[in-house]
């Protein structure tokens, strides 16, 4: 019985130590994969870290599903939101003509650029599902420039590890890793349905993430950020949601 | 008479059925873990099902489409067309974490589970009928059931038949089901598994399914549980947590 119980203690000693030797090396590759979400801490930060580490490695290549264009949703339904501010108002009495999205941070050389602007450069136009958090979902045709050319415009830089967005409206930004950043159906999209994005749907300018929830793809885009670390930004957690108890990861 | 498919003969032995084992160390783990993530599922889902309580069919649906059925409580969103003034407080954003993360941790299990099962014998042995008998059985079993009759000594060592086949529809239909449609809403899943999505009929229909299983799920808990008290409540979690057969 000693033996039985001794030998039973030096098994679980055994496979305890293992586990956690196991899990502490997953934790460093993770980590030096940039597999690890910023909002990792808290008692959901084991299953955040679990998918986004997971739908990472699974999706590094793939694509959003493209729909045909009969599948486009008559009703595209646009979430209220606040009204954006005076400054806001005021461009869009001018049509957006003075709206500028400006780019900076871990970027060779910072620009700011017009609609004009983002109107010349090359034109990828999409049809995807944008699908809310909430349960609701439509398709619409999305039209605008991958956010991977005006990342090439700027020159960012090879150690930039985020891209992080903010919105006209105040206290509403978000960031992406670069492998959703440079991803091809990654837009700041100006247009929806060939019209022009109307501002229930996050015109003049949205940028669209459509292998992640609705939330990701904030609307009335102004500033971008190149980044190496999302520490320094609000609470460090990648984005607000997370402030909220949102998922800063949404690609389920 | 014992008849159990595979513990022939014990119903003559009542005394010793008492301490024999009756469910293994990984079995009960598996099932307490289970039943610990199936509430927090259920109750997380129940607070993501009320910021829409409202499910379509196809591909894309919104306040603005009609719907396939909808449930008639109050929203957490304003922008959710209920009949209601009133507008339940945003509890999304926890019960989504809770949610994925405890399906984490039900689907390691379930994994685990499935692994023991198919290499032990377990499925083979206490899950899929008896072939022979089989009609018989189930009208005697069903009989019982019917009549509120407590199970014979023979089903303390095993499961009956009604047992077996709920369970292998709900470990082998309605569990892989969950799955699968809940990974056919992810869009970064379906970018790389499109047929996860399309052959459900669309991310909508996948929601939609995903609730009438949760609701197929509850539906079984519940006689699972009404079972436990009819059958003997403090024998059956004797034999669930110690790991003894007990008996009536």
């Amino acid at each position: 019985m000693g033996n039985f119980s001794r030998r039973k203690a030096i098994v679980s000693g055994l496979a305890a130590t293992a586990g956690a030797t196991g899990v502490a090396v997953a934790a460093r590759l993770a980590a030096r994969y940039g597999l690890v979400p910023p909002d990792d801490g808290g008692i959901y930060g084991p299953g955040e870290s679990l998918t986004y580490a997971s739908q990472r490695l699974l999706t590094r290549h793939s694509m959003a599903r493209e729909f045909s264009p009969s599948q486009i949703s008559k009703l595209p339904f646009a979430n209220a939101t606040d009204p954006p501010d005076a400054a806001f108002e005021q461009l869009r009495a001018g049509g957006f003509a003075g709206w500028r999205v400006s780019v900076n941070g871990m970027v060779a050389r910072p620009a700011s650029f017009s609609l004009a602007d983002l109107r010349s450069y090359p034109v990828r136009s999409q049809i995807t599902h944008l699908a809310c958090e909430e349960g609701w979902s439509f398709i619409a045709e999305w039209t605008g420039v991958p956010l991977s050319h005006v990342l090439s415009l700027v020159g960012a830089l090879p150690q930039a590890r985020y891209v992080v967005y903010f919105s006209q409206q105040k206290g509403w930004w978000d960031s992406i890793d670069m492998d959703d950043a440079l991803h091809p159906q990654t837009l700041l999209t100006y247009g929806m349905n060939g019209g022009d994005l109307p501002v229930g749907n996050g015109g003049p300018v949205r940028l669209r993430v459509p292998r992640q929830l609705g939330y990701k793809s904030v609307k009335y885009i102004a500033r971008l950020t190149v980044t190496d670390s999302l520490k320094k930004f609000g609470k460090g957690l990648g984005s607000v949601e997370p402030e909220y108890g949102y998922a800063w990861y949404a690609g389920m | 008479m014992a008849d159990s498919g595979c513990l022939p003969g014990l119903a003559a032995e009542v005394p010793k059925i008492r301490d024999a084992p009756r469910h293994t160390l990984l079995v009960r783990l598996t099932h307490w873990l289970t039943a610990a993530c199936f509430f927090a599922l259920l109750v997380s889902g129940m607070e993501i099902v009320v910021s829409h309580p409202r499910f379509y069919w196809g591909e894309a649906g919104n306040a603005l489409t009609p719907p396939l059925f909808h449930i008639p409580i109050p929203s957490s969103r304003a922008t959710v067309p209920t009949g209601y003034k009133l507008v339940l407080p945003d509890q999304n954003g926890w019960s989504r974490a809770l949610h994925f993360q405890t399906a984490w941790v039900v689907e390691l299990t379930g994994l685990l589970y499935l692994i023991y099962g198919v290499f032990t014998g377990h499925f083979r042995r206490n899950l899929v009928p008896p072939g022979k008998e089989f009609s018989g059985t189930i009208r005697r079993v069903l009989g019982n059931h019917l009549r509120f009759r407590r199970p014979d000594a023979a089903e303390a060592a095993s499961y009956n038949v009604l047992q077996r086949l709920s369970y292998l529809l709900v470990i082998f239909a309605l569990f892989p089901l969950a799955v699968w449609t809940g990974l056919a809403m992810s869009p970064a899943i379906v970018s790389v598994f499109p047929a996860l999505v399309t052959t459900l009929g669309g991310q909508q229909s996948a929601r939609t399914i995903h609730f009438l299983v949760s609701l197929a799920l509850v539906l079984f808990v519940v006689v699972h549980i009404a079972m436990i008290f009819l059958a003997g409540f403090r024998v059956r979690m004797r034999a669930m947590i110690g790991g003894r057969a007990g008996s009536q």
